[in-house]
């Protein structure tokens, strides 16, 4: 599958260049569109005066180190110079703006969600006052519309970087230091982002999906996600969960409502209702999870998951309950 | 091309002959071991008895005694295996200490395998099944790095939170103390 093709698969939109939000379409009003319409301007004109150079013809008798062009040619450069400083001052103080602007403080309304990354996914938690009202999903952040979120960003590994360019600006999660940004997305939709600080041999495949919805159905995807998982109802799937709980997965897995509770990879509770997997590095479908549960160093060569080897049997009975964790 | 340049490029050469595999050794990062065995079991026997015709031996040294990565990925699963639970951060507690040179069930690199896959008496519980070979391996290079039984230059550093002074650009600015000895013989 070539790159092109890869990147159309994902859902999301992922442009700097198609804002979301109120800051990204900050960002591309003051200042990509304006140094972008001057980078042009300035590159005609030196083409120009290139173009000008090099085919002018000497008038006959000109010598080229003919003392009168000197002062005619220190003012042009001078000219040149000058004009320069003062563009580059003009976006520096555009610059320092727009930053002040993106990130003042939002209103009291917001939303608080915290993200911690992890060597390569995202961890995200929405908490809440009493404990067992925890939200804990991983590589997808849903956020309401029209309101702003404030993102506690944190790091237990390296430092990474969080950066949905249709949203908004990015910024470090550095371990040990607590980071927040805010965000708002204005229409309703799915936005990429990326981690954009090198992390490590997989931080290419370290991506996230923000899914703004309306306010109702944010909170109703909120309360669904509170929710612990069902017992299974059939054989199969029955089959499944003592699959799950008797081989390696509970070992870093929780999964809400089973025994199954350890922090070190993703909560799989709400599995089968995400759109990727391994960090928005595959598209959700049983065949990929079956690829990803049995050997994801062949998908994603050092991950912390490792290979398993399960019999067909059990690998179909696990496939199916991992599924009707929705 | 004199001789003492022809001299001096068999010597490079015969240097990374024999410097290259152990320098590279020290880093290689092998993600994809396949097939997988995911339940860790067969591959320590304590005694030569065993039942059944003679079988082949399996290399039970350990693939990790000289890998840094290795011992860096052990220390990350001796925390997320919850490892310092009982025995800390090798200084025991409720389990006994790791850092030290006492052994209860040896110090070779398979009986630690076995202490992890099978188990112990009195609180060790068995992780068969519940690792693979691979990362009980991984942890076996860090169980013994701890000790002092692994090469210094392959095992993990200390954390950041556990040093005995502060980082030095965390301590509050000092000023310059002259000291009795000549600064020649500072540094003989």
């Amino acid at each position: 599958m070539s790159v092109l093709q890869q990147l159309d698969s994902f859902p999301g939109r992922h442009s700097a260049l198609d804002p979301g939000g109120p800051q990204a379409a900050l960002i591309r009003d003051r200042l990509w569109d304006p140094m972008y319409a001057t980078a042009v301007v300035t590159f005609v004109l030196v083409v120009a005066a290139l173009m000008w150079a090099v085919f002018r013809r000497r008038s006959p008798g000109e010598e080229s180190d003919d003392p009168r062009r000197e002062p005619v040619m220190r003012r042009a450069v001078g000219l040149a110079a000058a004009v320069t400083v003062v563009v580059l001052f003009v976006f520096l103080v555009a610059d320092v703006a727009a930053g002040r602007v993106v990130t003042a403080t939002p209103g009291d309304d917001a939303i608080q969600i915290r993200v911690i990354g992890h060597q390569w996914w995202w961890e995200v938690q929405y908490r809440d006052s009493l404990p067992q009202r925890w939200v804990a999903t991983a590589n997808e952040i849903h956020v309401p519309v029209g309101r702003p979120v404030v993102l506690e960003l944190r790091s237990t590994d390296v430092i990474h970087s969080f950066w949905p360019p249709s949203l908004t600006a990015k910024r470090d999660l550095i371990p040990g230091r607590v980071n927040s940004l805010w965000l708002q997305a204005d229409t309703a939709g799915e936005f990429r982002g990326m981690c954009a600080e090198f992390c490590g041999h997989q931080h290419a495949k370290m991506a996230f999906i923000i899914v703004a919805e309306p306010a109702a159905s944010f909170a109703r995807w909120l309360a669904q996600q509170r929710d612990t998982a069902g017992t299974p109802q059939d054989s199969l799937t029955r089959r499944g969960q003592e699959v799950f709980l008797g081989s390696q997965c509970p070992m870093c897995h929780a999964i809400a409502g089973t025994p199954a509770g350890s922090r070190v990879g993703p909560d799989l509770t709400h599995l089968g209702s995400r759109r990727t997997l391994a960090a928005g590095t595959l598209p959700n479908t049983r065949g990929n999870l079956a690829g990803w549960v049995v050997n994801p160093q062949r998908i994603k060569p050092g991950a912390k998951m490792p290979p398993n080897a399960l019999s067909p049997d059990d690998l179909q009975a696990l496939l199916a309950y991992l599924e009707t964790l929705r | 091309m004199s001789s003492r340049c022809r001299s001096a490029r068999r010597a490079a050469a015969l240097a990374l002959a024999v410097l290259g595999p152990t320098a590279c050794r020290r880093e290689t990062r092998e993600f994809a071991t396949w097939p997988p065995s995911a339940s860790a079991s067969t591959a320590v026997r304590e005694v030569e008895l065993r039942p059944g015709p003679p079988t082949r031996e399996v290399d039970v040294r350990g693939p990790y005694a000289d890998n840094a990565y290795g011992v860096s990925e052990g220390k990350r699963l001796y925390n997320q295996m919850n490892c310092t639970g009982c025995h800390f951060q090798g200084g025991g507690g409720i389990g006994p200490p790791l850092m030290d040179s006492e052994w209860i069930y040896g110090s070779e690199p398979e009986n630690v395998f076995e202490t992890i896959v099978e188990g112990r008496p009195n609180g060790m519980p068995s992780f068969r099944g519940k690792l693979t070979n691979d990362q009980v391996w991984q942890l076996v290079a860090y169980v013994r790095s701890m000790s002092g039984l692994l090469p210094k230059d392959v095992a993990s550093g200390r954390n950041d939170h556990m040093q005995v002074r502060s980082q030095e650009q965390s301590t509050p600015k000092g000023t310059p103390q002259q000291s009795a000895l000549p600064p020649s013989a500072e540094h003989p």
